[in-house]
């Protein structure tokens, strides 16, 4: 294995626990910062820091430089054609939620249909219940397999004429499944439909090409990607975005105001209302940069060894039940334990410093589906080591012992 | 928040939690409740129902609950079932409010009785873990909601 986790570019990670050394295992709900991000962010907010767009100033004109400049960064990070495609949001949330209002709900009526899969986190779901509630339209799920993988026919039949979009994450933040996204947008665009991709955890472990995946909507969130909280982003095919409302309204997205009258500026800036979240842009881009310098083939080997030698330890486990072994999925690793609740044992691993996520991970339709209440989800990032795993097990044979 | 301990955790999972969780007392449906309830913990997904059955004497006469959670979630269920009944409304509401000043570690200001404050000592290690207080007062959320007519209300009760 030639990727070696730069364990020490996160300051994090070296202070305690409780006393005790720190495995963080949970950075599918959100990553760690590397120093290079945490510097970028101050040294922009001690030298070029300003409102963008709108000053003359010599700050405007800089921050403004460093805001459009992170824009390219992410472009070229999701191979986007443009720069123009690049939407920055508060977060994938705010991208997928983008969608729904300045997309979708114009284009959809009482019984169309959006089909969506049964693994979906609740942001790339409640947006488009919204429309349900708002529009009469009809949601249309397609189950997974039992394995936890996407089976792209059973997309295809879910189509109709009535379908307006399908809806679905690149990678699932419960079973770690990747999604045959290519093969789904083929079959779904062979039908004239859109697809929006939630990519939250998929553009984390995956390299991304929107262009190659031809996805209509691409959206991912900053602080999953060892960025900062507070910015997202949403790429569009610049054909879309230019046939779409504004989502809000207020500066920085008009053409001209008058009192009777208002036109708005061309996408990007259209879709981006308000003064946008600059230093965490110039964070974002400080992450990218920062994730460019390794193979990121490399990093994903190694948090898939990371990934398959827990799920071996746990197997052995007689009262640990694995849940999504997809033949193709990224370093997440959730679980039932027999007699033992997931926040018990979150709470004793907690104890032995071991940084876990438990519960229903904002995916209750996915646990009715497996008939659990909640999983342990270990999930794994660049710094992981085997020691953060073999923490892990020492702490759920300790949870055993005090729980059962 | 102060470091965990090996201690703590013992605290918090001691046997007589562990033995009300595993052998939930008064679990199950009731026949014939006068109130019902149901309570929610959106954060973790954890159900219950609580029903009951107010005496013409005004002295909750049976209590039992149903659902699936943490350990620490049924077993403070299960304690609440063992100490309500029998009591009053008012008695039972002022043990209620004296358990969550308990589990948030406000122990001075509970208003128990030192026979009640002995039995509920038991889940007193609940303050030490901020993030578990909810599961501790979920079953005495949704008490508290059947008392006051959640029979007639389609919302689930909350720990906000």
């Amino acid at each position: 294995m030639s990727f070696i986790p730069p364990i020490d570019d996160f300051p994090i990670l070296a202070k305690p626990v409780n006393g005790k050394r720190l495995a963080y295992l949970d950075s599918a709900a959100s990553a760690q910062k590397p120093k290079a991000v945490l510097d970028a962010m101050t040294e922009f907010a001690t030298t070029d820091y300003s409102n963008v767009h709108r000053g003359v100033h010599h700050l405007a004109a800089r921050a403004t430089e460093r805001y459009e400049a992170a824009r390219v960064d992410v472009a070229h990070f999701l191979n986007a054609k443009s720069s123009d495609e690049i939407i920055f949001t508060k977060g994938g949330t705010e991208s997928l939620n983008l969608v729904s209002y300045a997309f979708l709900s114009p284009r959809i009526s009482a019984g169309d249909e959006i089909v969506l899969t049964k693994m979906e986190h609740h942001s790339n779901i409640v947006p488009w219940h919204f429309m349900r509630e708002r529009k009469r339209a009809v949601l249309k799920w397609v189950d997974v397999r039992e394995d936890g993988s996407v089976n792209p026919p059973a997309v295809a039949a879910a189509i109709t004429p009535k379908t307006k979009l399908v809806a679905i994450s690149h990678m699932s933040n419960v079973l770690g499944t990747i999604t045959p996204l290519k093969e789904i947008i083929q079959i779904a665009h062979a039908k004239g439909v859109p697809v929006v991709v939630d990519g939250c955890q998929g553009a984390v472990h995956e390299t991304v090409d929107v262009q190659d995946l031809d996805a209509d909507f691409y959206a991912f969130t900053g602080h999953k990607l060892y960025g900062p909280t507070g910015i997202g982003v949403l790429y569009g095919k610049r054909a879309h975005l230019k046939t779409m409302r504004p989502f809000q309204g207020g500066g920085e997205m008009i053409g001209e105001v008058t009192e009777d009258k208002i036109t708005y500026a061309e996408p990007p800036h259209r879709f981006e209302a308000g003064t946008p979240p600059i230093i965490e842009a110039v964070g974002l881009a400080a992450a990218i940069k920062y994730l460019k310098q390794f193979d990121r083939a490399a990093i994903k080997a190694h948090e898939l060894d990371l990934y398959q030698y827990a799920r071996d330890q746990v197997r052995r486990l007689k009262w640990v039940r694995v849940i999504g072994e997809a033949p193709d999925k990224g370093a997440i690793l959730s679980f039932e334990t027999t007699a033992m609740h997931a926040h018990d044992v979150a709470t004793i691993l907690d104890g032995e410093g071991v940084a876990v996520r438990a519960g229903h991970h904002c995916a209750q339709i996915l646990m009715e589906r497996f008939n659990v209440a909640s999983t342990t989800r270990a999930s794994f990032g660049l710094y992981n080591t085997r020691e953060d795993v073999d923490a892990l097990i020492v702490g759920l044979e300790k949870a055993r012992s005090i729980l059962v | 928040m102060s470091d965990m301990t090996d201690d703590s955790l013992r605290e918090l999972y001691q046997e007589v939690i562990l033995d009300h969780s595993k052998h939930p007392r008064h679990f199950g449906p009731l026949e014939h409740a006068t109130h019902n309830a149901h309570g929610y913990n959106p954060l973790c997904g954890d159900r219950i129902t609580v029903h009951l059955v107010l005496g013409a004497d005004g002295r909750i006469a049976h209590i039992k609950f149903e659902g699936r959670g943490c350990a620490i979630s049924q077993a403070s269920a299960s304690l609440m079932t063992d100490m309500l009944t029998g009591r009053t409304a008012a008695e039972a509401e002022k043990l209620m409010d004296g358990f969550l000043h308990l589990v948030k570690g406000e122990e001075g200001v509970t208003g128990l009785g030192d026979d009640d404050l002995e039995t509920l000592q038991v889940m007193a290690g609940v303050s030490a873990f901020p993030m578990r207080v909810k599961c501790a007062t979920l079953a005495w959320h949704t008490m508290k909601s059947a008392l006051e007519g959640g029979s007639r209300s389609n919302e689930p009760a909350k720990t906000e």
